[in-house]
């Protein structure tokens, strides 16, 4: 637990002034950085020298530095979130790396993901994803009582499985076709698991569906690497479950 | 001024029945003539959103993120609280109204608390309905568990992430408003004026962060969603992106801002490792459900391994002073009694700041699989972050900024001071009084935001005329201009110390002179300190980049810029008053056995200022608190 030991790190980072440029990788290094450090507190001591140092800092989005905002999104390595199991970027810690490393970061890279800036890209497709159906329709109020409908135990954990999403994208990265199957298939899951979502479930899912292609995002080939990359461990069990509601929908 | 709360009087369990029915309201065709801003799009603001756009207001609503899911609410962990008495253990809408009213320490606003526990039990119907997957027994029923400060069960959870899937099914409404056109969403957005125009709300001024671009938007009535402000103490466990700026720069536009030394240290967050640490992180209060907290007995024993400490070296030092709440005892008196054991040499870990929090007689009684069960998320991620096992060994905890009572003074209808300006969730100071029990944050927001605004703002609106969303006023431009030039200054000054910097200075300030225990002494060091250190900020502070593109540092620049002026008002407040109550302990009051020591015949009203100026002092407000039905007492967790 002591800090006796500090590590310098060379980083290699994708800059990309905005939308428009082209982009290019850039080489800093890291000092200084001990175990401790969490990643994007490793980030912000380089940060902290860039300013000093006159240069415009790197930048990425981050907010809650818990690992559950969903915020966070850098591929480190080639691997979304830095690819310790079921953890968020925010929460990988520098006791990972070793002295001398050198760490190649880029931002989600997917066409229904346009790049902002460095590290930074819009991920509003999700929100479109959801808008087209991530929901109950039920009004405020004029709801019944929270017990009148028994739920079994374990359909209310495995609801709450899928419910665990950050929506972070990170699926989307790893993905070889950039899908959102992982994304879409835990929110409808979640739904057609409870009893307050199956009134809706077959419009449900053809509407997200339809949403998800239209935003841009490809195909499920069964690669996988959506469970791999996902930071709260969503089973692919869930895109089978939304592909299972899907063929329902259309035979209903 | 003596401030009118407007609460309605009569029997207080037909107080809000009453006053709904009393309220005006507005005709359904005439309300989609009707323009609301809603500002944050957490529970607070996200229920309001949703729920003032199905009733058929036309509602633009902001957040600072990509998405309104991410607001921090998303970070609650452990639980809600509401009186369904689903346990059958003695629970009812009057005894959540007393333990809130006595965990605030006698210093929240009866009829007010009384609503909350009122509708709090329609919150959890609302969020089954939506599909929120709260915590199940094996028959299928809603589970309860116990939280610290009440002596029944009542508190609703989805594992460790409750916050996560309530605001999840407050953003899932949203989306379906904003699909439906009646909410139009606005992300990445920084509210960074209130435009009052005759004295009356406006409209907002903001900065879209993608494109730099000053923005005026226009409505009938603004609600302002944005949560807390314990960021002034740079570490806590808060967002990064949470600040004080919306509602600070309403308190500069003429809103009274009421009790802001009301500010809650969280006592089980994972200490500090080192002066880098960007945020800390909270493990939930529900770990003290079966953990026990201790500290070695002797002072030679805090380099020592834990386990190498026998049992009777060790001092349950809460369940030494408090036998009937023992480890459940509420946050204030947890957090202080931690520093305490700190401040006498006892605390263990780096610097000496940190206290045991020991499973190992739990696991013994329940077994290893239970506790997995329980708080396997929260092992996990204290793991992550200290490299430690907690089932093998005691965890480690200190107490950190978790929240703030104070905020925006309302009236019962949640408006401010300024005619059509209204404050929910966290940003207002409402419920809690001088200290928020766990489990009453969500249930607030969700209640302001579901259940109390879509009525109370319709009242306001049905007394006034619709006035279209034009922001050709020339308040608009005032304050896109003014807006405009404090971006300006920030990027200009090209100093020699970076914001981060700045914020961290002031943290200090705040933490060691404004934080658990304060003295007129070291409030006075921070009423001295802080202008000085505003005055370096505006000379020597090093923002790079330009303001017409993604700039983090402008954004952070602005809003340390305004903590450095809110925290000043914080130690004002904390100064002035002269009593020990909740999260506000002045170590001139308190009882011989160091508890705090209120002081109701000169303090029982809510302080609420007014600003008049940087380099004036602001003016204090009363307004005068009285209790009916529940009694004045000293407040007693032994
Ligand atoms: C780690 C943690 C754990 C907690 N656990 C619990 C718990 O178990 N139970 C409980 O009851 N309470 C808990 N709380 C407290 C509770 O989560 C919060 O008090 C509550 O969620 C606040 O909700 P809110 O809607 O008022 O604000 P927030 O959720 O903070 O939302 C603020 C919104 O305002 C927006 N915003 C802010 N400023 C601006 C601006 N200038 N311009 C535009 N938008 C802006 C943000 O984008 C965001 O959308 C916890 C808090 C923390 C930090
Ligand atoms: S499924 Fe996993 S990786 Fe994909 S958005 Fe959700 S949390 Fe992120
Ligand atoms: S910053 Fe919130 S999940 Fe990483």
């Amino acid at each position: 637990m002591s800090d006796h030991k500090t590590m310098t790190l060379t980083l290699i980072v994708w800059r990309q002034k905005n939308a428009n440029d082209s982009g290019k990788f850039e080489t800093y290094t890291a000092k200084d950085i001990t175990e401790h450090h969490s990643f994007l507190e490793m980030l912000d001591v380089v940060n902290e020298d860039l300013i000093n140092a006159g240069k415009e800092p790197i930048v990425f989005d981050h907010d809650c530095r818990e690992g559950i905002c969903g915020m966070c999104s850098q591929v480190v390595n080639g691997m979304p979130h830095g690819g310790q199991e079921r953890t968020t970027l925010c929460q990988l810690h520098m006791r990972k790396f070793k002295d001398g490393d050198t760490i190649y970061i880029e931002p989600w890279r997917a066409r229904a993901f346009p790049i902002v800036k460095d590290l930074v890209v819009d991920r509003s497709a999700l929100d479109t994803i959801i808008q087209a159906g991530g929901y109950t329709s039920c009004h405020t109020g004029g709801v019944p009582d929270a017990n009148t409908i028994m739920i079994p135990k374990p359909i209310a954990e495995e609801a709450t499985d899928a419910a665990e999403c950050i929506g972070c994208g990170a699926c989307v990265a790893g993905c070889p076709n950039s899908a959102a199957m992982l994304f879409t298939g835990a929110k409808v899951s979640q739904l057609a698991l409870l009893p307050q979502g199956r009134p809706e479930a077959a419009q449900r899912v053809t509407n997200m569906l339809q949403a998800m292609k239209d935003c841009g995002f490809g195909n499920c080939t069964n690669h996988y690497e959506c469970q791999a990359a996902c930071p709260k461990g969503i089973d692919v069990k869930f895109i089978a479950r939304m592909n299972r509601e899907y063929l329902k929908a259309l035979f209903a | 001024m003596i401030l009118d709360g407007k609460c309605p009087t009569g029997p207080i369990e037909k107080t809000w029945d009453k006053h709904r029915f009393d309220l005006k309201l507005v005709n359904p065709a005439n309300k989609r003539k009707y323009n609301i801003i809603v500002v944050g799009t957490g529970l607070a603001g996200g229920a309001a959103a949703t729920s003032l756009g199905e009733l058929g207001y036309n509602v633009q609503a902001f957040c600072y993120q990509d998405s309104p899911r991410r607001a921090h609410s998303i970070a609650a962990q452990r639980g809600i609280n509401a009186a369904k008495n689903y346990p059958s253990d003695g629970d009812s809408i009057l005894r959540l109204m007393y333990d809130t009213i006595k965990g605030g320490d006698f210093r929240a606003r009866e009829a007010d608390v009384w609503r909350l526990a009122q509708v709090s039990n329609n919150i959890i119907d609302q969020c089954v309905a939506q599909g929120v997957p709260f915590g199940r027994d094996y028959a299928g029923y809603l589970d309860n568990r116990s939280f610290g400060g009440a002596q029944v069960s009542r508190t609703f959870y989805s594992r460790g992430e409750t916050g996560q899937q309530l605001l999840l099914g407050a953003y899932s409404a949203l989306s379906r408003q904003i699909k439906l056109g009646s909410v139009k969403m606005y992300n990445r957005r920084e509210m960074l004026d209130l435009v009052v125009v005759d004295g009356v709300a406006r409209g907002i001024t903001c900065r879209n962060l993608i494109t730099g671009e000053i923005e005026s938007y226009a409505a009938d009535a603004v609600c302002l969603c944005t949560g807390g402000y314990v960021n002034v103490f740079y570490l806590s466990t808060n967002a990064k992106g949470c600040s004080v700026t919306a509602t600070w720069k309403a308190a500069k536009k003429g809103a009274f801002f009421a009790n802001p030394c009301y500010t809650q240290i969280h006592p089980t967050c994972i200490p500090q490792a080192g002066e880098y640490q960007s945020k800390l992180t909270l493990m939930s209060e529900s770990l003290r459900n079966d953990g026990r907290i201790w500290v070695p007995k002797k002072k030679e024993d805090v380099n020592k391994r834990p386990e190498q400490i026998p049992e009777e070296d060790r001092d349950y030092y809460l369940e030494r002073k408090y036998p009937s709440f023992g480890n459940l005892a509420p946050r204030d008196i947890s957090s202080r009694s931690a520093k305490e054991q700190c401040d006498e040499g006892r605390g263990v870990g780096p610097g000496g700041r940190g206290v045991y929090l020991d499973y190992a007689e739990s696991i013994q009684r329940l077994s290893e699989k239970i506790i997995c069960e329980r708080y396997g998320h929260l092992f996990e991620m204290y793991e992550r972050i200290t490299d430690d096992n907690a089932y093998k060994t005691p965890m480690r905890i200190y107490p950190a900024p978790h929240y703030s009572m104070g905020g925006l003074w309302v009236d019962y209808n949640l408006m401010s001071n300024i005619p059509g300006l209204f404050v929910l969730g966290e940003a207002n100071f409402s419920v809690h009084g001088a200290n928020r029990l766990g489990a009453s944050a969500l249930m607030q927001g969700l209640s302001d935001g579901y259940f109390v605004i879509p009525y109370t703002i319709g009242g306001y609106l049905a007394t006034v005329k619709p006035s279209g969303t034009k922001t050709d006023h020339a308040e608009f431009k005032k304050s896109a201009e003014e807006v405009n030039a404090t971006n300006k200054k920030l990027l200009s000054i090209n100093g020699k110390r970076t914001v981060t910097e700045f914020h961290r200075d002031l943290g200090k300030i705040m933490w060691n002179n404004v934080g658990m225990a304060r003295s007129k002494e070291s409030l006075t060091e921070a009423i001295q300190q802080i202008p000085k250190l505003r005055e370096e900020f505006w000379k020597n502070v090093k923002v790079t980049g330009t303001g017409a593109e993604l700039n983090q540092q402008l954004e952070n620049a602005g809003r340390v810029a305004d903590f450095l002026e809110f925290g000043e008002l914080m130690a004002r407040d904390s100064l002035h008053r002269e009593e020990s109550c909740g999260g506000h302990f002045r170590v001139e009051h308190q009882l011989p056995d160091g508890e705090a020591k209120r002081n109701d015949a000169d303090f029982s009203y809510v302080g609420a200022w007014e600003f008049k100026g940087l380099d004036k002092e602001p003016e204090l407000h009363k307004e005068p608190l009285k209790f009916e039905t529940i009694h004045l007492a000293v407040r007693s967790y032994k």
